[in-house]
């Protein structure tokens, strides 16, 4: 069904009892073409591209608990790309393109809202590579700006911009492209669209194995029986190194605890998103008025799924000391998640040792903003045989050859990125 | 929120301290490549329990060595890193 204004009117006139499921119940075949294991934004996206770009529709999702019940809900919804490293823009700029008309594309309203990013800097060294990192995103055909004080203070107006300010802000990296999109819409969208194209979705199907035959993939066991398949792609976050140990394949990644916040709802009084860098924290305001902050990660390895307070003590201090306003609202909602964050802080996308199994993860906590690039290029690589431009930096073997894309510039310590 | 029973300082609070990560072995310097990457890379593994080191910045300034759980944060052995080394 597509959706219009003609069919909302329609539905009414029905007393609204006539909707059609967003996803249809599938009848599962023995074998398919493609399985991917993960029903968030990544393994939806890169269904949804299979069948639209390439009209490769014997696709199988399967997944251990709910259609985008995973990290794609617990993000902060932010999208943006502004990395000085080119493989990490690249393919965060080509998913901006992307969010632009997907609204369109998918017939679903994702709430795409590019309403700018602003980056502030707190000394005039960290402006100073601001503006490398501008010029760098420039090269690569973003827009961007670099802001100073009395340009923020008209563009937010809340800020605290006081000299005395225990970390006072310089100026700030702005791209006007920026924004968000409503993270749970991204995950319905995809799955709509992919179902729709006769794409099988099964959710609440663990998979308990996987299967070998001379080194290629051959099937997945669930408690729904064996599946088999000519291609795997393991698109699965927190659960993507266990599963690829059933393949006999070891990945640099480490689990880390990441936390977000809500706030009641307030009248409109935030426009852009905006990071703080001075330890992190990252805010924006949502349609319904609440304010959403994130921080950073909790600091150790953690799969416990429940956060420490010692980071939401340390986040919300932070947004205090950007917003003071912020001190009389309520926090409402909490949640946390497992981050996959693989050695060099980037993620790991590609081809692995056993033939015919690909994998996407190690996204930690920035996955979401790519989710429409990393499905398009993944399905680019399930339909064919080469691995696109977009994804060879973020190949699996980059951690044996030296090859690493460490955005921060920090090692192998994945507690700190 | 973690309590770790500190070997000098007795139970703190996590933000009392700085954390290392894994416990993991170094190569010796010479080995090859392939050896690093193994230890540096994939000594990451999916069990539930960790070796790893704490540094006690807010009280004794020692490193520590603490067993825990990723899943239940329950901390089951600790030890001062240079009563470990000097075995």
């Amino acid at each position: 069904m597509k959706y219009s204004a003609v069919t909302l009117l329609r539905q009414a006139l029905r007393g609204q009892r006539k909707w059609p499921p967003i996803v249809a119940p599938a009848q599962l075949k023995k074998n398919y073409d493609v399985i991917i294991i993960g029903a968030g934004g990544h393994g939806l996206a890169s269904a949804h591209y299979l069948a639209e770009n390439h009209g490769v529709k014997d696709v199988l999702v399967l997944d251990s608990g709910w259609i985008g019940g995973g990290n794609t809900a617990r993000n902060t919804t932010i999208v943006r790309s502004d990395y000085l490293l080119h493989a990490s823009f690249a393919l965060k700029n080509f998913a901006l393109q992307l969010w632009a008309s997907l609204s369109q594309d998918l017939n679903f309203n994702l709430m795409y809202s590019p309403r700018g990013y602003l980056d502030l800097a707190h000394s005039d060294g960290e402006l100073e590579h601001f503006m490398l990192r501008a010029n760098a995103m420039r090269l690569g055909g973003a827009e961007v700006s670099i802001l100073n004080r009395s340009e923020i203070a008209e563009r937010e107006p809340t800020i605290d911009l006081d000299r005395n300010a225990r970390y006072p802000s310089s100026g700030a990296l702005f791209q006007p492209d920026g924004g968000v999109v409503r993270h749970d819409a991204v995950a319905w969208g995809f799955a709509r669209s992919a179902s729709a194209r006769g794409i099988h979705i099964q959710q609440n199907c663990p998979v308990t194995g996987l299967t070998v035959k001379a080194n290629r993939i051959t099937a997945v066991t669930t408690p729904l029986g064996e599946f088999g398949a000519n291609k795997l792609l393991i698109s699965a976050a927190g659960a993507s190194a266990s599963l690829a140990r059933m393949a006999g394949i070891r990945l640099p990644l480490e689990m880390i605890n990441v936390q977000a916040f809500v706030t009641e709802p307030v009248k409109p009084v935030l426009d852009s998103v905006v990071n703080y860098n001075a330890g992190l924290c990252y805010i924006s305001q949502s349609d319904k008025g609440e304010l959403v902050l994130g921080g950073a990660t909790d600091g150790y390895l953690s799969q416990a799924r429940r956060g420490g307070f010692a980071r939401i003590e340390d986040t919300l201090a932070r947004a205090l000391q950007i917003f003071p306003f912020l001190s009389s609202l309520r926090l409402m909602r909490h949640w946390s998640g497992s981050a996959d964050i693989p050695m060099d802080g980037n993620a790991i996308v590609g081809a692995t040792p056993v033939d015919g199994l690909f994998i996407n993860c190690g996204w930690g906590y920035a996955g979401f903003k790519a989710t429409p690039a990393v499905g398009w290029s993944m399905a680019e690589l399930l339909a064919g045989d080469a691995i696109p431009e977009l994804l060879q930096p973020f190949a699996l073997d980059r951690f044996a050859s030296g090859d690493l894309i460490d955005d921060a510039g920090i090692g192998p310590y994945p507690w700190r990125h | 929120m973690l309590l770790i029973p500190c070997p000098n300082c007795g139970p703190r609070d996590e933000s009392e301290f700085d954390y290392g990560g894994r416990a993991i072995a170094l190569p010796p310097l010479e080995a090859a490549s392939d050896d690093w990457h193994q230890v540096l890379h994939l000594s990451c593994d999916t069990d539930r329990r960790v070796d790893e080191h704490w540094y006690h910045a807010g009280g004794c300034e020692c490193w520590i060595r603490v067993s825990r759980n990723l899943f239940s944060h329950e901390i089951s052995e600790v030890a001062s890193s240079i009563d470990e080394a000097a075995k």
